[in-house]
């Protein structure tokens, strides 16, 4: 026996509440955080991923008392992103009780800040989010693009990866925009793409419509960890099922 | 002079508000203080030495804080808890940077051969180690009670510690050989782990420091 395969629900978070949109639109109130936080902890949630999607600035500070609040209660890895664009962001967020903290629009514009939270805070706290599509246009698969999949950036995601994990990023969250609220599943062949090149954790991201997805994300896109929103949010499946379900198809977890 | 039940101590090396608020969470009549001042350490009934980031920085700010003598100090003398980075620097070494460590305990810090591991499946294992893996208790002691051998702890670390005296070894993982994730000697335990970070088996690690008399 050794290292289990993790399963990391994902908050979006505005305004305090958790959201869950279709393809970005008609975001739904999923309900408060730290009681949806608590509730996965209870059902046995590995990590837990807050990504803060307040639109305006004026209540960016909103995320760090909730995050506060999450952490005096819940005693697992708790990882927050959206709009952390310097330095002095993750020492925010780390303070506020974050043990990592995702980059990824940043990473693109300025990787040498990558670097910088790296070698002050060290690679464990620090996530790089690559949001990829497939494109025909290039001479590579898939593309990274920031700005929520808007803005395409030029970059092969498989090399882009292989780059901020060398920068000192200590687990990469790839995202494949063509699958983010589809529920076809995660896109495999892109994530075992970059699986293969880096050395370091990857968690699957986009796509989990049902349980077997969540299997073919370990099973055959390499992922070390699976990440979940609307599956846990609306009651479909508990995490718990989840863990059942990979235990049963052979994946190591933590029950 | 104030009562401190638990000091936690503060080196300026990232977040310590999870220990901290873990061990009120298991204590909440206990005083807890994070301090960066030796004194408090002098003065604290139980010591909690935490860690995070490269062990060069945090054996550097150590110092610049003037820390070192009051957590060996507190090392040999009080109930002590180190935890991860917290673990590795009471080692003669560390490979990370190349570092001395506070030598207190004779061994070195060595780095996964990423390039090298695979699971018993010819499956890559990632560096750093991260993630929920079983640690087995290879003697006992106050603090895994009632914990499960081979309960699952929370680990994010890419080096672990290579003692020269294997009796020290309380507890032990797999990734993909076996490892040292937990020592013992008198009134010291330290731990590769990070159990605020490790559920309610973590918070039962925390609870059985709390009321631990060595």
């Amino acid at each position: 026996m050794s290292l289990a395969k993790r399963i990391i629900p994902c908050l979006d978070v505005t305004n305090g509440r958790v959201v869950k949109g279709i393809n970005f639109l008609e975001l739904r109130d999923a309900g408060d955080t730290v009681e949806i936080a608590k509730r996965y902890d209870d059902q046995g949630a590995d990590e837990l991923t807050f990504l803060d999607i307040t639109a305006s600035s004026d209540n960016r500070g909103l995320i760090l008392h909730i995050i506060e609040q999450v952490a005096s209660q819940v005693f697992i890895p708790l990882t927050v992103g959206g709009g952390v664009r310097e330095v002095e962001d993750v020492r925010r967020l780390l303070n506020a009780g974050a043990d990592k903290v995702s980059i990824n629009t940043t990473a693109v514009l300025n990787p040498q800040m990558v670097a910088d939270a790296a070698s002050r805070f060290g690679s464990q706290c620090i996530v790089v989010a690559i949001d990829a599509k497939k494109v025909d246009n290039q001479p590579f698969q898939w593309e990274v693009f920031t700005h929520g999949g808007r803005k395409a950036t030029g970059l092969d995601a498989v090399k882009w990866a292989e780059y901020m994990a060398k920068l000192g990023a200590g687990e990469l969250l790839v995202t494949s925009m063509d699958r983010d609220g589809t529920k076809i599943g995660f896109n495999n062949p892109l994530n075992r793409a970059i699986s293969d090149a880096v050395d370091i954790p990857i968690i699957a991201s986009g796509g989990v419509g049902n349980l077997q997805h969540l299997v073919d994300g370990v099973q055959q896109g390499g992922a070390d960890a699976v990440l979940a929103a609307s599956i846990f949010h609306y009651g479909e499946y508990t995490v718990k099922q989840a863990k059942e379900y990979l235990a049963q198809h052979g994946i190591e977890v933590r029950l | 002079m104030r009562k401190i039940d638990i000091a936690v101590v503060d080196y300026g090396m990232g977040n310590l508000r999870s220990v901290s608020k873990a061990l009120e969470h298991v204590a909440p009549s206990k005083n807890v203080l994070v301090t960066s001042n030796p004194d408090d350490i002098a003065n604290a009934h139980r010591v909690v030495f935490p860690g995070q980031g490269a062990m060069p920085d945090c054996i550097r700010e150590l110092d610049l804080r003037g820390l070192r003598d009051a957590v060996l100090h507190a090392a040999e003398n009080k109930p002590f808890l180190g935890i991860c980075i917290g673990m590795q620097m009471l080692f003669d070494h560390s490979e990370e940077g190349d570092a001395a460590g506070l030598a207190l305990l004779k061994g070195n810090v060595k780095r996964f051969a990423a390039a090298d591991m695979k699971d018993s499946g010819g499956a890559k294992l990632k560096v750093p180690h991260m993630g929920w893996n079983q640690v087995y208790q290879a003697k006992p002691h106050a603090l895994w009670q009632d914990i499960a051998d081979g309960e699952r702890f929370y680990y994010v670390h890419s080096y672990y510690v290579q003692l020269e005296d294997d009796s020290l070894t309380s507890g032990y993982s797999e990734y993909p050989s076996p490892f040292t994730s937990a020592i013992a000697i008198n009134n010291l335990f330290a731990v590769q782990f990070h159990p605020e970070k490790s559920a309610n088996a973590g918070l039962q690690m925390l609870s059985n420091f709390v009321r631990w008399k060595p």
